[in-house]
Protein backbone atom coordinates (compact mmCIF):
# COMPACT_ATOMS: atom_id res chain seq x y z
CA UNK A 1 0.00 0.00 0.00
CA UNK A 2 1.57 3.19 -0.66
CA UNK A 3 1.91 5.32 2.27
CA UNK A 4 1.52 9.22 3.04
CA UNK A 5 4.83 11.05 2.99
CA UNK A 6 6.06 12.88 5.47
CA UNK A 7 8.15 16.07 3.92
CA UNK A 8 10.49 18.58 6.34
CA UNK A 9 10.68 21.66 4.46
CA UNK A 10 14.38 23.67 4.63
CA UNK A 11 14.43 27.39 3.88
CA UNK A 12 17.78 28.56 2.71
CA UNK A 13 19.66 31.59 1.69
CA UNK A 14 23.03 32.18 0.47
CA UNK A 15 23.38 28.06 1.45
CA UNK A 16 22.64 28.39 5.06
CA UNK A 17 19.50 27.82 6.59
CA UNK A 18 17.36 30.55 7.62
CA UNK A 19 16.73 30.47 11.53
CA UNK A 20 18.24 26.67 11.69
CA UNK A 21 17.34 23.63 12.56
CA UNK A 22 17.48 22.82 16.29
CA UNK A 23 18.59 19.15 16.78
CA UNK A 24 20.19 17.52 19.15
CA UNK A 25 23.64 15.96 17.85
CA UNK A 26 23.68 19.04 15.52
CA UNK A 27 26.84 20.36 15.41
CA UNK A 28 25.82 23.55 12.65
CA UNK A 29 22.45 23.78 12.93
CA UNK A 30 22.85 26.65 9.87
CA UNK A 31 24.08 23.64 7.54
CA UNK A 32 21.52 22.50 5.16
CA UNK A 33 23.66 19.51 4.34
CA UNK A 34 24.30 18.53 8.00
CA UNK A 35 20.32 19.53 8.74
CA UNK A 36 18.95 17.08 5.76
CA UNK A 37 21.22 14.01 6.61
CA UNK A 38 20.21 14.32 10.39
CA UNK A 39 16.43 14.11 8.54
CA UNK A 40 16.95 11.37 6.37
CA UNK A 41 18.38 9.25 9.53
CA UNK A 42 15.61 10.41 11.11
CA UNK A 43 13.36 8.97 8.98
CA UNK A 44 11.72 11.42 7.00
CA UNK A 45 9.84 10.60 3.11
CA UNK A 46 11.88 13.03 0.97
CA UNK A 47 13.37 16.05 1.52
CA UNK A 48 12.37 19.78 0.06
CA UNK A 49 15.04 22.62 -0.29
CA UNK A 50 13.54 26.39 -0.96
CA UNK A 51 15.83 29.08 -2.00
CA UNK A 52 14.29 31.67 -0.39
CA UNK A 53 16.49 34.28 -2.04
CA UNK A 54 17.24 32.72 -5.55
CA UNK A 55 18.98 35.55 -7.40
CA UNK A 56 21.21 34.47 -10.77
CA UNK A 57 24.44 35.27 -8.26
CA UNK A 58 23.60 32.62 -5.88
CA UNK A 59 22.70 29.72 -7.85
CA UNK A 60 25.96 28.42 -7.62
CA UNK A 61 25.67 28.17 -3.88
CA UNK A 62 22.27 26.21 -4.68
CA UNK A 63 23.52 23.78 -7.09
CA UNK A 64 26.69 23.14 -4.46
CA UNK A 65 24.44 22.25 -1.89
CA UNK A 66 22.25 20.22 -3.47
CA UNK A 67 25.42 18.12 -4.82
CA UNK A 68 26.45 17.73 -1.44
CA UNK A 69 22.80 16.57 -0.11
CA UNK A 70 22.66 13.98 -3.18
CA UNK A 71 26.16 12.35 -2.18
CA UNK A 72 24.78 11.22 1.43
CA UNK A 73 21.22 11.36 1.12
CA UNK A 74 19.27 8.96 -0.67
CA UNK A 75 15.84 9.84 -0.66
CA UNK A 76 13.84 12.20 -2.88
CA UNK A 77 15.51 15.15 -2.74
CA UNK A 78 12.69 18.82 -4.23
CA UNK A 79 14.68 22.13 -4.86
CA UNK A 80 11.96 24.96 -5.85
CA UNK A 81 12.80 28.75 -5.49
CA UNK A 82 13.95 31.06 -8.84
CA UNK A 83 12.95 28.27 -11.45
CA UNK A 84 12.22 30.20 -14.33
CA UNK A 85 13.31 28.24 -17.46
CA UNK A 86 14.04 24.20 -18.37
CA UNK A 87 17.72 25.15 -18.31
CA UNK A 88 17.05 26.10 -14.55
CA UNK A 89 15.58 22.42 -14.26
CA UNK A 90 18.24 21.05 -16.06
CA UNK A 91 20.96 22.57 -13.83
CA UNK A 92 19.30 21.25 -10.41
CA UNK A 93 18.58 18.05 -12.12
CA UNK A 94 22.31 17.79 -12.98
CA UNK A 95 23.25 18.82 -9.63
CA UNK A 96 21.40 16.05 -8.41
CA UNK A 97 17.98 17.05 -7.13
CA UNK A 98 14.89 14.43 -8.26
CA UNK A 99 12.60 17.46 -8.52
CA UNK A 100 12.29 20.72 -9.40
CA UNK A 101 9.86 23.14 -8.33
CA UNK A 102 8.21 25.95 -10.40
CA UNK A 103 6.16 28.84 -8.58
CA UNK A 104 5.93 32.62 -10.04
CA UNK A 105 7.17 31.58 -13.24
CA UNK A 106 4.85 29.24 -14.34
CA UNK A 107 1.81 31.18 -13.00
CA UNK A 108 2.99 33.80 -15.41
CA UNK A 109 3.43 31.25 -18.39
CA UNK A 110 2.04 27.81 -17.64
CA UNK A 111 3.75 26.60 -20.81
CA UNK A 112 7.02 26.06 -19.61
CA UNK A 113 5.80 23.09 -16.94
CA UNK A 114 4.74 21.70 -20.28
CA UNK A 115 8.36 22.26 -21.83
CA UNK A 116 9.74 20.74 -18.62
CA UNK A 117 7.78 17.97 -18.17
CA UNK A 118 8.51 16.83 -21.93
CA UNK A 119 12.11 17.55 -21.48
CA UNK A 120 12.49 15.46 -18.02
CA UNK A 121 9.54 14.01 -17.06
CA UNK A 122 5.94 14.74 -15.22
CA UNK A 123 8.05 12.62 -12.19
CA UNK A 124 10.46 15.06 -11.53
CA UNK A 125 7.90 18.29 -12.21
CA UNK A 126 6.47 19.91 -9.20
CA UNK A 127 3.90 23.08 -9.33
CA UNK A 128 4.08 25.00 -6.31
CA UNK A 129 0.61 27.11 -5.27
CA UNK A 130 1.00 29.89 -3.15
CA UNK A 131 -3.10 30.20 -2.99
CA UNK A 132 -5.00 32.93 -0.21
CA UNK A 133 -8.83 32.69 0.53
CA UNK A 134 -10.44 35.76 -1.02
CA UNK A 135 -14.38 34.46 -0.01
CA UNK A 136 -16.03 31.63 1.06
CA UNK A 137 -14.87 28.62 -1.54
CA UNK A 138 -12.89 30.76 -3.01
CA UNK A 139 -9.18 31.21 -3.47
CA UNK A 140 -6.82 33.26 -5.43
CA UNK A 141 -3.45 32.52 -6.47
CA UNK A 142 -0.85 35.14 -4.85
CA UNK A 143 2.83 35.81 -6.17
CA UNK A 144 6.22 37.08 -4.60
CA UNK A 145 5.49 35.74 -1.07
CA UNK A 146 1.90 35.77 -0.75
CA UNK A 147 2.00 40.10 -1.73
CA UNK A 148 0.93 40.23 -5.35
CA UNK A 149 -2.93 39.06 -5.90
CA UNK A 150 -3.15 37.56 -9.76
CA UNK A 151 -7.14 37.19 -10.04
CA UNK A 152 -6.28 33.30 -11.04
CA UNK A 153 -8.56 31.20 -9.25
CA UNK A 154 -6.52 28.86 -7.42
CA UNK A 155 -8.43 25.12 -8.21
CA UNK A 156 -8.65 26.24 -11.92
CA UNK A 157 -4.77 26.96 -11.82
CA UNK A 158 -3.95 23.23 -10.23
CA UNK A 159 -5.93 21.86 -13.16
CA UNK A 160 -3.71 23.18 -15.74
CA UNK A 161 -0.70 22.71 -14.00
CA UNK A 162 -1.85 19.10 -14.17
CA UNK A 163 -2.51 19.28 -17.34
CA UNK A 164 0.38 20.97 -18.92
CA UNK A 165 2.58 18.10 -17.14
CA UNK A 166 3.13 18.49 -13.57
CA UNK A 167 3.62 15.48 -11.25
CA UNK A 168 3.22 16.99 -7.94
CA UNK A 169 1.34 19.85 -6.51
CA UNK A 170 2.77 21.77 -3.40
CA UNK A 171 0.07 23.69 -2.11
CA UNK A 172 0.34 26.48 0.77
CA UNK A 173 -1.90 28.31 1.99
CA UNK A 174 -0.67 31.90 2.34
CA UNK A 175 -3.30 32.64 5.06
CA UNK A 176 -2.49 29.99 7.62
CA UNK A 177 1.58 30.51 6.34
CA UNK A 178 3.35 30.59 9.92
CA UNK A 179 0.10 30.78 11.78
CA UNK A 180 0.63 27.24 13.41
CA UNK A 181 -3.22 27.29 13.13
CA UNK A 182 -3.14 23.51 11.05
CA UNK A 183 -2.97 23.49 7.03
CA UNK A 184 -6.32 25.32 5.30
CA UNK A 185 -8.14 22.21 4.65
CA UNK A 186 -10.84 23.11 2.19
CA UNK A 187 -8.57 24.43 0.00
CA UNK A 188 -5.85 21.30 0.62
CA UNK A 189 -9.52 19.48 -0.39
CA UNK A 190 -10.38 21.18 -3.16
CA UNK A 191 -7.46 21.21 -5.23
CA UNK A 192 -6.83 17.44 -3.93
CA UNK A 193 -10.11 16.77 -5.47
CA UNK A 194 -9.74 18.38 -8.59
CA UNK A 195 -6.91 16.86 -9.66
CA UNK A 196 -5.48 13.44 -10.48
CA UNK A 197 -1.97 13.95 -9.45
CA UNK A 198 -0.23 13.53 -5.95
CA UNK A 199 -1.22 16.97 -3.61
CA UNK A 200 1.63 18.07 -0.83
CA UNK A 201 -0.04 19.85 1.81
CA UNK A 202 1.87 23.04 3.10
CA UNK A 203 1.23 25.81 5.46
CA UNK A 204 0.35 26.24 9.16
CA UNK A 205 1.21 23.10 10.96
CA UNK A 206 1.54 23.51 14.70
CA UNK A 207 0.44 20.31 16.06
CA UNK A 208 0.65 16.82 15.05
CA UNK A 209 -3.50 16.96 15.11
CA UNK A 210 -2.84 18.97 11.84
CA UNK A 211 -1.07 16.90 9.90
CA UNK A 212 -3.61 14.12 10.35
CA UNK A 213 -5.97 16.43 9.07
CA UNK A 214 -4.12 16.90 5.95
CA UNK A 215 -4.68 13.23 5.27
CA UNK A 216 -8.28 12.71 6.32
CA UNK A 217 -10.01 15.93 5.83
CA UNK A 218 -7.79 17.61 3.37
CA UNK A 219 -7.27 13.90 1.27
CA UNK A 220 -3.00 15.18 0.69
CA UNK A 221 -1.10 12.91 -0.50
CA UNK A 222 1.85 14.37 1.65
CA UNK A 223 2.43 16.74 4.17
CA UNK A 224 5.04 19.12 4.53
CA UNK A 225 6.13 21.36 7.49
CA UNK A 226 9.16 22.79 8.89
CA UNK A 227 9.24 24.70 12.00
CA UNK A 228 7.51 21.71 14.23
CA UNK A 229 10.91 19.62 13.01
CA UNK A 230 13.22 22.16 13.08
CA UNK A 231 13.10 23.40 15.96
CA UNK A 232 12.72 19.93 17.97
CA UNK A 233 9.35 19.76 18.89
CA UNK A 234 8.60 16.81 17.57
CA UNK A 235 10.02 14.29 15.69
CA UNK A 236 9.64 12.56 12.29
CA UNK A 237 8.96 9.57 14.30
CA UNK A 238 7.00 10.74 16.77
CA UNK A 239 4.59 12.75 13.76
CA UNK A 240 4.67 8.97 12.15
CA UNK A 241 3.80 7.00 15.94
CA UNK A 242 0.59 10.12 15.46
CA UNK A 243 -0.44 9.02 12.05
CA UNK A 244 -0.49 5.61 12.66
CA UNK A 245 -2.58 5.80 15.41
CA UNK A 246 -5.11 7.68 13.06
CA UNK A 247 -5.09 5.13 10.93
CA UNK A 248 -3.01 6.53 8.12
CA UNK A 249 -0.57 4.38 6.65
CA UNK A 250 2.80 5.44 6.92
CA UNK A 251 6.51 4.02 6.16
CA UNK A 252 8.22 2.96 9.68
CA UNK A 253 12.20 2.87 9.43
CA UNK B 1 38.34 -5.88 -10.71
CA UNK B 2 34.98 -5.88 -11.56
CA UNK B 3 33.39 -2.63 -13.36
CA UNK B 4 29.80 -1.54 -13.35
CA UNK B 5 28.71 0.20 -16.18
CA UNK B 6 26.25 2.88 -15.48
CA UNK B 7 24.63 3.17 -18.87
CA UNK B 8 24.42 7.25 -19.71
CA UNK B 9 21.89 7.60 -22.30
CA UNK B 10 20.67 11.25 -21.55
CA UNK B 11 17.73 9.62 -19.67
CA UNK B 12 17.68 11.39 -16.57
CA UNK B 13 19.55 12.48 -13.33
CA UNK B 14 22.07 10.06 -12.63
CA UNK B 15 23.94 11.38 -9.98
CA UNK B 16 22.11 9.82 -7.13
CA UNK B 17 22.33 6.75 -9.09
CA UNK B 18 25.81 6.90 -9.42
CA UNK B 19 26.90 7.94 -5.79
CA UNK B 20 24.47 5.21 -4.63
CA UNK B 21 26.31 2.35 -6.57
CA UNK B 22 29.95 3.59 -6.23
CA UNK B 23 29.65 4.14 -1.83
CA UNK B 24 28.11 0.53 -1.65
CA UNK B 25 31.03 -0.29 -4.34
CA UNK B 26 33.02 1.11 -1.96
CA UNK B 27 32.26 0.02 0.83
CA UNK B 28 32.00 -3.55 0.12
CA UNK B 29 35.18 -3.51 -1.86
CA UNK B 30 32.82 -4.53 -4.98
CA UNK B 31 34.97 -2.54 -7.73
CA UNK B 32 34.74 0.20 -10.05
CA UNK B 33 31.06 1.86 -10.80
CA UNK B 34 31.36 4.36 -14.42
CA UNK B 35 28.63 6.18 -15.38
CA UNK B 36 29.50 5.77 -19.03
CA UNK B 37 28.13 6.38 -22.61
CA UNK B 38 31.01 4.58 -24.27
CA UNK B 39 30.15 1.73 -26.07
CA UNK B 40 33.55 -0.41 -25.74
CA UNK B 41 33.09 0.44 -21.59
CA UNK B 42 29.88 -1.33 -21.41
CA UNK B 43 31.11 -4.41 -23.92
CA UNK B 44 33.41 -5.20 -21.62
CA UNK B 45 31.75 -4.28 -18.55
CA UNK B 46 31.27 -6.86 -15.55
CA UNK B 47 27.83 -5.84 -14.77
CA UNK B 48 25.24 -3.40 -16.63
CA UNK B 49 23.04 -1.24 -14.46
CA UNK B 50 20.15 0.61 -17.23
CA UNK B 51 18.42 3.60 -15.55
CA UNK B 52 15.93 5.51 -16.96
CA UNK B 53 13.39 8.56 -16.67
CA UNK B 54 10.90 9.98 -18.74
CA UNK B 55 8.79 8.24 -21.59
CA UNK B 56 9.23 4.84 -23.07
CA UNK B 57 9.45 5.72 -26.33
CA UNK B 58 11.99 8.27 -26.11
CA UNK B 59 14.52 6.38 -23.84
CA UNK B 60 14.24 3.65 -26.62
CA UNK B 61 14.94 6.19 -29.27
CA UNK B 62 17.51 7.61 -27.26
CA UNK B 63 19.45 4.57 -26.30
CA UNK B 64 19.08 3.16 -30.00
CA UNK B 65 20.43 6.32 -31.24
CA UNK B 66 23.50 6.80 -29.13
CA UNK B 67 26.93 5.80 -31.16
CA UNK B 68 26.96 1.36 -30.60
CA UNK B 69 25.18 1.55 -27.08
CA UNK B 70 22.46 -0.99 -28.22
CA UNK B 71 24.79 -3.03 -29.53
CA UNK B 72 27.07 -3.29 -26.20
CA UNK B 73 24.21 -4.14 -24.28
CA UNK B 74 23.06 -6.81 -26.52
CA UNK B 75 26.67 -8.30 -26.70
CA UNK B 76 27.13 -7.78 -22.89
CA UNK B 77 23.61 -8.46 -21.88
CA UNK B 78 22.67 -11.47 -24.33
CA UNK B 79 25.07 -13.25 -25.62
CA UNK B 80 27.86 -12.67 -22.56
CA UNK B 81 25.07 -12.95 -20.12
CA UNK B 82 26.64 -10.37 -17.33
CA UNK B 83 24.61 -9.33 -14.42
CA UNK B 84 22.00 -6.56 -15.90
CA UNK B 85 19.99 -4.59 -13.56
CA UNK B 86 17.38 -1.94 -14.93
CA UNK B 87 15.69 0.81 -13.04
CA UNK B 88 12.81 2.48 -13.23
CA UNK B 89 11.56 2.98 -17.23
CA UNK B 90 14.96 1.08 -17.69
CA UNK B 91 13.11 -2.11 -16.12
CA UNK B 92 10.29 -1.46 -18.67
CA UNK B 93 12.66 -1.15 -21.71
CA UNK B 94 12.90 -4.98 -20.91
CA UNK B 95 9.39 -5.80 -21.61
CA UNK B 96 8.19 -7.15 -25.22
CA UNK B 97 6.10 -3.52 -25.69
CA UNK B 98 6.01 -0.55 -24.58
CA UNK B 99 2.32 1.30 -25.17
CA UNK B 100 3.04 4.81 -23.80
CA UNK B 101 1.84 7.30 -26.73
CA UNK B 102 2.70 5.08 -28.82
CA UNK B 103 3.27 1.28 -29.29
CA UNK B 104 7.18 0.75 -28.97
CA UNK B 105 9.53 -2.27 -29.39
CA UNK B 106 11.22 -3.06 -25.83
CA UNK B 107 14.70 -5.17 -25.66
CA UNK B 108 11.84 -8.33 -24.89
CA UNK B 109 14.29 -9.81 -22.81
CA UNK B 110 10.86 -10.74 -20.60
CA UNK B 111 7.63 -10.88 -21.98
CA UNK B 112 5.01 -8.58 -21.50
CA UNK B 113 4.10 -5.11 -22.10
CA UNK B 114 4.26 -1.51 -20.19
CA UNK B 115 0.79 -0.01 -19.46
CA UNK B 116 -0.94 3.02 -18.31
CA UNK B 117 -1.68 2.48 -14.34
CA UNK B 118 -5.65 3.32 -14.35
CA UNK B 119 -7.05 2.94 -10.63
CA UNK B 120 -10.42 2.36 -10.75
CA UNK B 121 -10.63 4.94 -7.78
CA UNK B 122 -10.22 8.29 -8.57
CA UNK B 123 -9.27 8.98 -5.41
CA UNK B 124 -6.03 7.48 -6.32
CA UNK B 125 -3.43 9.18 -7.90
CA UNK B 126 -1.73 8.76 -11.00
CA UNK B 127 1.35 9.15 -11.06
CA UNK B 128 1.81 6.09 -8.04
CA UNK B 129 4.45 8.72 -6.35
CA UNK B 130 5.84 7.50 -3.21
CA UNK B 131 6.89 4.56 -1.17
CA UNK B 132 4.93 1.23 -0.79
CA UNK B 133 5.68 -2.01 0.46
CA UNK B 134 7.08 -4.52 -1.41
CA UNK B 135 5.33 -8.19 -1.44
CA UNK B 136 7.65 -11.04 -2.53
CA UNK B 137 6.62 -13.50 -5.13
CA UNK B 138 10.11 -15.61 -5.81
CA UNK B 139 13.08 -15.50 -3.60
CA UNK B 140 16.17 -14.07 -5.23
CA UNK B 141 19.45 -13.57 -4.14
CA UNK B 142 19.14 -10.18 -4.79
CA UNK B 143 16.57 -10.04 -2.02
CA UNK B 144 19.05 -10.90 0.65
CA UNK B 145 18.69 -9.39 3.63
CA UNK B 146 14.98 -8.23 2.84
CA UNK B 147 11.58 -9.01 3.95
CA UNK B 148 8.32 -8.29 3.40
CA UNK B 149 6.91 -4.99 4.62
CA UNK B 150 10.34 -3.34 3.09
CA UNK B 151 9.71 -0.06 1.49
CA UNK B 152 11.22 1.40 -1.66
CA UNK B 153 10.56 4.17 -3.32
CA UNK B 154 8.19 4.74 -6.42
CA UNK B 155 7.36 7.52 -9.08
CA UNK B 156 5.95 6.04 -12.22
CA UNK B 157 2.23 6.47 -14.25
CA UNK B 158 2.90 2.75 -16.20
CA UNK B 159 3.42 -0.44 -15.07
CA UNK B 160 5.14 -3.62 -16.12
CA UNK B 161 2.77 -6.38 -17.23
CA UNK B 162 4.01 -9.91 -17.33
CA UNK B 163 2.69 -12.21 -19.27
CA UNK B 164 4.59 -15.22 -17.22
CA UNK B 165 4.12 -14.85 -13.85
CA UNK B 166 7.24 -16.71 -12.73
CA UNK B 167 9.39 -13.49 -14.48
CA UNK B 168 7.48 -11.42 -11.68
CA UNK B 169 9.87 -11.49 -8.66
CA UNK B 170 7.80 -8.84 -6.21
CA UNK B 171 5.03 -6.41 -6.47
CA UNK B 172 3.28 -3.59 -4.45
CA UNK B 173 0.00 -3.29 -4.12
CA UNK B 174 -2.12 0.17 -5.83
CA UNK B 175 -5.77 -0.94 -6.66
CA UNK B 176 -4.45 -4.09 -7.75
CA UNK B 177 -1.27 -5.26 -8.18
CA UNK B 178 1.66 -3.33 -9.26
CA UNK B 179 5.06 -4.67 -10.60
CA UNK B 180 8.12 -4.30 -8.42
CA UNK B 181 10.90 -6.54 -9.56
CA UNK B 182 10.92 -8.30 -12.84
CA UNK B 183 13.65 -11.48 -13.37
CA UNK B 184 15.20 -14.63 -15.29
CA UNK B 185 18.30 -15.83 -15.22
CA UNK B 186 20.90 -12.77 -15.02
CA UNK B 187 18.47 -10.35 -15.60
CA UNK B 188 16.99 -7.92 -13.44
CA UNK B 189 14.49 -4.74 -13.20
CA UNK B 190 13.27 -2.64 -10.44
CA UNK B 191 9.96 -0.32 -11.15
CA UNK B 192 11.10 1.62 -7.73
CA UNK B 193 14.75 3.53 -7.37
CA UNK B 194 17.18 2.03 -5.50
CA UNK B 195 18.89 5.27 -5.32
CA UNK B 196 16.36 6.84 -3.29
CA UNK B 197 15.04 4.20 -1.26
CA UNK B 198 17.61 4.46 1.51
CA UNK B 199 18.75 1.41 3.52
CA UNK B 200 16.56 -0.99 1.63
CA UNK B 201 17.93 0.10 -1.92
CA UNK B 202 21.12 0.41 -0.45
CA UNK B 203 21.37 -3.12 0.51
CA UNK B 204 19.61 -3.92 -2.83
CA UNK B 205 22.54 -2.20 -4.77
CA UNK B 206 24.93 -3.67 -2.45
CA UNK B 207 23.26 -7.21 -3.11
CA UNK B 208 23.21 -6.39 -6.94
CA UNK B 209 26.84 -5.97 -6.94
CA UNK B 210 27.96 -9.17 -4.83
CA UNK B 211 25.23 -11.14 -7.34
CA UNK B 212 27.84 -13.61 -9.64
CA UNK B 213 24.03 -16.03 -11.47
Amino acid sequence: MLKTRIIPCLDVADGRVVKGVNFVDLVDAGDPVAAAKAYDAAGADELCFLDIHATHENRSTMFDLVQRTAEQCFIPLTVGGGVRTVQDVRNLLLAGADKVSFNSAAVAKPHVLAEAADQFGSQCIVCAIDAKTVSPGKWEIFTHGGRKPTGIDAVAFAQKAAEKGAGEILLTSMDRDGTRAGFNLALTRAISDAVPIPVIASGGVGTLDHLVEGVTEGRASAVLAASIFHFGEFTIAQAKFHMVAADIPVRIT
Amino acid sequence: MSLTAIIDYESGNLHSAEKAFQRMALEGDLGTVLVTSDADIVAKADRVVLPGDGAFPACMRALKGTGGLFDALIETVEVKARPFLGICVGMQLMATRGREYEDTEGLDWVEGEVTRIMPEDPALKVPHMGWNDLIFDAPHPVFDGLSTGDHTYFVHSYHFNVSRADNRLAHVNYAGDVTAVVGRDTMLGFQFHPEKSQRVGLRLISNFLRWSP
